[in-house]
């Protein structure tokens, strides 16, 4: 027997997990139980005070921790319960459908809760250092993005006075312009692609306005200093990524910052026996979220990394709904399965199958494309049967893309198809 | 007649949108997805303008810094001496969203509030 018991648990208590818990409470569902290890609810948007948050939701452009706000009131204002400090450690599935979440705190140990069904929402944590292809010894002085992060925006301490950052994700880009206005000099932004890893608005707002340079196919080959960094040594990299020798500049700095872009944190699903996607080191999930463990479902940036906070949230109150209406029952028959494919370009889909019995009117796919693409278009065919084209200027790996199917129109192929098994495929095509 | 390609950076979508200009005005603003981008694009031409978000230090706080924005854009060359006027600002907890942190921020006709709540 488990200590407690609850019809819906949610794991992480960031924007997915409130959006979730929220959804799920207006579809009627009381007995809704929020886990987060951490002190506060609100995940990473309480480091991330920067604004362009929420502009879709609220039609006001937000700092993280606003929007944060904005959601935990409304799990204060519903009383929805929630646990902080509380980590879970694990979730299994018995054959009853029954899923037993371990976790512990400091006030209660470690301790087993039975739910009904699952929200996933543990959000994501940045890459690992690997991407210093440097041996030897590593002096102090070398911090990840969202480690600095943290240091500046919560503990208020700066990491170092001049700074070279590898890396061009969103966070490395957002401290370039964090720690030039806390007095800090920010030499460069080294980035081993051919093409950026974050948002353009951020290589605009954070280094274009402070003239720090972005340079493209470059990285780290040298780290000089034995207690604390002394300086860096930058070079080109080839086609391959290999340095070109003859181009190395030595840049004299006593911090390096890696911003090498975020991966899902999934050692749970995995526990659990979640089918994963190699590409988004996310689950598999159908149109409702749901993961190949029934009644478990996944939300926000441990299902894929999003760009867009308002995305997040839209996506987590479907689970959240889906998940109540998984609690009551409800009973749909799944009609046809059509498998989603993505190629030529084209690298994962959320979601990667599509039940048409359990399709709403309209579904939004969203996905990322493998590379810098301009004058293109994206092209979607079911069956054979083309759906759309549409033309775009750029597409680019660090920004999301979307597509929305009409379920009418879905039927309507469906009924004329004669293959046994249905598939949309989506690509990139001239 | 000029023209100006931009990036908006209103929002993540961060929309291409082209301005055309004559004689330094504004003429047409294309490939914004909403208004905010024509604005955006129209300002970044003339004026360029921009909302500070950083942290002002917090005494009796939970944490000993609270963050703080501009409660609208202040001109993009004025943008250091906000952060210069932000540190020397100390707030005593509790604060909550919304409070007003510096009024008038370096001359810009703008107030600085409180984005996070510390109690
Ligand atoms: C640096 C950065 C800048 C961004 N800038 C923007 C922007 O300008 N505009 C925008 O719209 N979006 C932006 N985003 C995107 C947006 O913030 C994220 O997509 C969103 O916060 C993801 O929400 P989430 O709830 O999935 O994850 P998180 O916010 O990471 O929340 C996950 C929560 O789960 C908890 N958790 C994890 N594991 C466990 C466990 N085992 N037990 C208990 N709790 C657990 C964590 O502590 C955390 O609180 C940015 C993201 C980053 C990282
Ligand atoms: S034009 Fe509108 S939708 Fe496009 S980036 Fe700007 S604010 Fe966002």
């Amino acid at each position: 027997m488990a200590d407690k018991k609850a019809d819906l648990i949610i794991i992480g208590g960031g924007p997915a997990g409130l959006a979730a818990a929220a959804s799920a409470r207006k579809e009627g569902l009381q007995d809704i139980l929020i886990l987060e290890r951490d002190t506060r609810l609100g995940g990473i948007l309480n480091q991330c005070i920067h604004n362009g948050f929420g502009l879709h939701t609220f039609k006001e452009e937000l700092t993280g921790p606003e929007y944060a706000a904005r959601f935990i009131k409304q799990i204060e204002d519903e009383k929805i319960p929630y646990m902080l400090d509380t980590m879970v450690v694990d979730i299994s599935s018995s054959e009853d459908g029954i899923k037993t979440v371990t976790a512990m705190n400091p006030d209660e140990g470690l301790f087993t809760i039975d739910a009904r069904a699952v929200i996933l929402a543990m959000g994501c944590r940045e890459r690992p250092r690997g991407a210093l292809n440097i041996p030897g010894f590593r002096p102090s002085g070398i911090y990840s993005a969202g480690t600095a992060q943290y240091y500046v925006n919560i503990e208020g301490r700066m990491p170092g006075k001049r700074v070279v950052i590898l890396g061009s994700g969103d966070i490395g880009l957002i401290m370039a312009r964090r720690m030039t206005y806390e007095g800090a000099k920010v030499l460069c932004v080294a980035e081993l692609q051919p093409y950026s890893g974050g948002l353009k608005r951020n290589i605009v707002q954070c280094l274009d306005d402070f003239d720090i340079p972005l340079l493209l196919s470059h990285t780290v080959v040298d780290i000089k200093g034995k207690k604390r960094v002394e300086g860096v040594t930058i070079a080109e990299v080839d086609e391959n990524r290999k340095p070109i020798p003859g181009t190395e500049v030595y840049y004299e700095c006593d911090t390096l910052l890696l911003s090498c872009g975020l991966i899902p944190e999934n050692e749970l699903s995995g526990k659990l026996g979640v089918r994963m996607n190699p590409v988004t080191n996310g689950a598999f999930v159908n149109e409702s979220l749901e993961t190949s463990v029934p009644g478990v479902f996944a939300c926000g940036n441990v299902l894929h990394v999003h760009d867009l906070v308002d995305y997040v949230s839209g996506e987590a109150s479907l689970a959240g709904k889906n998940a109540a209406d998984y609690i009551r029952g409800e009973q749909l028959s799944d009609g046809e399965v059509i498998n989603i494919k993505t190629e030529n370009g084209v690298r994962y889909s959320v979601p990667s199958v599509v039940r048409s019995g359990h399709m709403p009117d309209t579904l939004t796919v969203r996905f990322r494309v493998g590379n810098e693409y301009r004058d293109t278009n994206l092209a979607v065919y079911l069956d054979d049967e083309k759906l759309m084209k549409l033309p775009k200027r750029v597409m680019a790996p660090g920004e999301m893309e979307q597509i929305i199917l009409v379920k009418s129109k879905v039927m309507d192929i469906l009924s004329r198809s004669d293959r046994s098994e249905h598939e949309v495929v989506i690509r990139v095509e001239d | 007649m000029e023209t100006r390609e931009l990036t908006c950076i209103r929002c993540p979508i961060g929309c291409h949108i082209t301005v055309e200009l004559e004689n330094g005005e504004v003429r047409s603003v294309s490939g914004n997805s909403c208004p905010r981008g024509e604005e955006y694009a129209s300002n970044e031409v003339t004026h360029p303008m921009r909302t500070v978000t950083s942290l002002v230090r917090l005494k009796n706080g939970k944490r000993p810094v609270v963050s703080v924005k501009t409660k609208s854009d202040v001109p993009k060359e004025k943008m250091m001496d906000v952060v210069k006027a932000l540190k020397e600002i100390e707030l005593t907890a509790p604060v909550k969203i919304g409070d007003i942190a510096a009024e008038n921020v370096a001359d810009t006709g703008v107030d600085v509030i409180v984005t996070s709540n510390d109690d």
